[in-house]
């Protein structure tokens, strides 16, 4: 009897996880090569929903879910080329700095631009309606978010170990210094990933953008959670980051049906946990250019 | 740190330059007339979730500011706003002292967060100093947490659910019926859920259940699976901010068909949900549709400026200074213990309503009509504002204005010896 509504919430947290993974597996790629902690990765994600709602009425939701990360990624390369491969070898901490400078910069060109009152915008017509699955009813949309989350994921798998650019990436991450002696130029890879990382994250804005409330603070609601995930799944884990974002997502929902003022507070006391047993993460590697 | 008297020529011309270029931006575009300005503290939050209303707040009173300067000032001097941002309680505290002993302010306008005006109200009161809040709704701080230099135009938490908690009574939607609440986990949310449970179990409504909901959350989902198993007759809300807009949306999104109302919202809020996402019956404490000429100019200079018709924090904080700036005229003077004793005496004041308002000297609420607005369907919604259809003011006009406030049972309030 009370067994249907749990279930719900598990799925749902699935849902769920399928968002913020999206955004930490950037976050988690541009870190392991680079070692930026990009705070400014929350950003990119406003910015590809604010794109979505201004470019919907022109090229359809469709086409805003094609041209808002590719536009968010011609960004990305712009601030990698100019601003973050200054902070690749100085120290960490300057890095930060100009992440959380951009970050903020952003936010208030939003705000000054398209205001600080939420934005509307709703789910295209075409792609409303629920799902109906035994007992369990859900959203249509929130279903096409689940699929296009694991396309991503898959894609981007099967980039990084199934092709030369996902070797020299890894390898990179590993050891830098070997593959520069290799004769291999890590700076447009760099380049690379930071345009998918920050790409990932406006598509996750764009698909968030229909159902939540689109304004400049959006960013910075996100990115906490990004960094829980990063940070329970354990540094340079791929998988790690994809179980992390599960998990995060079942805990907020199954706390969400016992106790629903810690909703939140669950999350971070998942972190504690997580970080108390192993604190590399759950499946954190040791990777060399830290240590 | 040992104190640097030695000043080079260098640094010189950097600090007063840099003290200049803040002259530039810090100064409003008036030239001050003979008389020294009064300066005004307008002090709200600007970021977080309740930073889309704080901009309404701000907008606003600088229109008001504008508007009172161009009609001559108060007593032919100009008013001077010094605006400031209250991220949380903690910051509100600190910067409306700064305001008072730094720029001497003569009276401290705005807020929005029950918890950073509960703050506030502290430090008035320590200082000696006006405070009026143009948005936070708990009735604690008419009550419990009441302060003699504390006055609100923001209507308190009882009067929002007795405004729209009429219609839900005529709806048939109280007596006898099931309702499940969310609540914003914050002094708000809690005072508003205390008050609500008192009106629905006065008038034979069961409650269901409630959820409290962080103020940071964004995803509504697993509480809305819940709602969807508990079955309700009604949902109620008490949220704030940009929850509201993220419920609505995902409400729409789930396709759940209980009905919705709310005890305490802004109409910013609906217009973020968007016609066809938003629904429901909501209080308001003024809208831009309410029906009297002075509202429909300020309706058109707001807009004129802002491009963006004015929401009812915009209502809130315009008036609350020409409140101010009218009190002092008549008075004439700033000083704040005479014009809380003109305020007490019942002067009345002009709020773009039908009905003159006054502040209820028992605990400084201002005494005025509301309205309780419900969403249009989408099918009859002509643009991106006008997405709902009001009430007639409540009280109705042969009702007393306190019909709809806390009574003095129901809210206690004692004001410690000025």
């Amino acid at each position: 009897m009370d067994f249907i509504p749990l279930l719900s919430q598990i799925l749902n947290g699935l849902q769920n996880g399928a968002y913020y993974v999206m955004i930490a597996l950037g976050l988690s790629m541009i870190f392991s090569l680079g070692g930026i902690v990009n705070l400014a990765h929350g950003a990119f994600y406003a910015i590809g929903a604010y794109l979505t709602v201004t470019l919907a009425p022109q090229i359809g939701f469709g086409g805003a879910m094609i041209a808002s990360p590719l536009l968010v990624a011609l960004i990305g390369m712009v601030v990698e080329r100019y601003l973050l491969r200054r902070f690749y070898t100085g120290d960490p901490i300057l890095g930060l700095l100009l992440t959380f400078g951009l970050a903020m910069v952003a936010e208030q060109s939003l705000r000054i631009i398209y205001g600080a009152a939420p934005v509307p915008f709703s789910i295209p017509q075409a792609l409303r309606g629920q799902v109906f699955i035994g007992e369990f009813v859900y959203s249509r949309y929130r279903l096409m978010i689940l699929g296009i989350a694991a396309a991503c994921v898959l894609g981007l798998w099967l980039l990084l170990s199934r092709t030369a650019f996902g070797k020299v990436v890894r390898a990179g991450v590993q050891n830098p210094d070997m593959v520069g002696a290799l004769g291999i130029s890590l700076k447009p890879y760099m380049t690379a990933v930071v345009m998918i990382g920050v790409g990932l994250a406006a598509l996750a804005g764009v698909l968030v953008a229909p159902i939540a409330g689109v304004h400049p603070a959006m960013g910075q609601e996100i990115i906490t959670f990004a960094f829980v995930v990063v940070v329970i799944g354990g540094l340079g884990s791929f998988w790690g980051v994809v179980a992390a974002a599960v998990i995060v997502g079942v805990t907020r929902g199954v706390a969400a049906h016992f106790y629903p003022a810690a909703t939140e507070a669950s999350v971070y006391l998942l972190m504690v946990l997580v970080l108390l047993l192993r604190p590399r993460g759950l499946f954190g590697e040791r990777i060399q250019k830290f240590e | 740190m040992p104190l640097d008297l030695s000043l080079s020529r260098r640094k010189l011309l950097k600090t007063s330059a840099g003290a200049a270029a803040l002259g530039i931006v810090g100064a409003p575009a008036i030239s001050y007339a003979q008389a020294e300005a009064i300066k005004i503290g307008h002090i709200t939050p600007r970021t977080g979730f309740l930073g889309p209303l704080g901009e309404y707040a701000v907008q606003a009173v600088q229109l008001a500011a504008d508007e009172i300067n161009a009609g001559g000032g108060v007593m032919g001097r100009k008013i001077e706003l010094v605006l400031d941002d209250s991220p949380n309680p903690q910051q509100a505290s600190a910067k409306a002292e700064r305001l008072i002993q730094r720029d001497k302010v003569a009276a401290l306008l705005g807020e929005i967060s029950s918890a950073s005006a509960l703050a506030i109200g502290q430090v008035v009161q320590r200082e000696k100093v006006l405070f009026i809040n143009t948005g936070a709704n708990s009735d604690a701080l008419r009550g419990s947490d009441c302060q003699r230099f504390m006055f609100h135009i923001e209507a308190q938490n009882s009067m929002y659910v007795k405004a729209v908690g009429r219609s839900l009574v005529r709806d048939g939607l109280v007596r006898g019926k099931k309702w499940y609440s969310l609540t914003a986990d914050y002094a708000f949310g809690h005072d508003l859920l205390r008050v609500a449970k008192r009106y629905m179990n006065e008038n034979g409504g069961n409650h269901g259940g409630d959820d409290l909901i962080p103020t940071d959350l964004a995803d509504f989902s697993p509480f809305l699976l819940k709602i969807r198993t508990a079955r309700p007759d009604v949902v109620i809300l008490n949220l704030a901010g940009t929850q509201i807009t993220n419920f609505l949306k995902q409400y729409a999104e789930f396709g759940l068909a209980f009905p919705v109302a709310g005890f305490g919202f802004d109409t910013a809020l609906a217009w973020g949900a968007g016609p066809g996402n938003f629904g429901g019956i909501w209080p308001v404490v003024w809208h831009h549709l309410v029906d009297t000429p002075n509202t429909k100019k300020f309706v058109a200079a707001f807009t004129t400026r802002w491009k963006r018709p004015p929401e009812n924090q915009a209502w809130g904080d315009y008036c609350s200074l020409k409140v101010v700036a009218q009190a002092m005229a008549e008075t004439k003077t700033t000083e704040a213990a005479k014009i809380v004793e003109h305020f007490e005496k019942g002067a009345k004041f002009d709020l773009l309503k039908t009905r003159e308002g006054y502040f209820r000297a028992s605990d400084h609420q201002m005494m005025m009509e509301m309205y309780a607005i419900t969403a249009l369907p989408q099918a009859q919604v002509k643009n991106q504002w006008d997405i709902f259809t009001s009430s007639p003011p409540v009280p109705g006009p042969d009702e007393s204005l306190e019909a709809i406030a806390a009574t003095a049972e129901e809210n206690q309030c004692t004001f410690k010896a000025a």
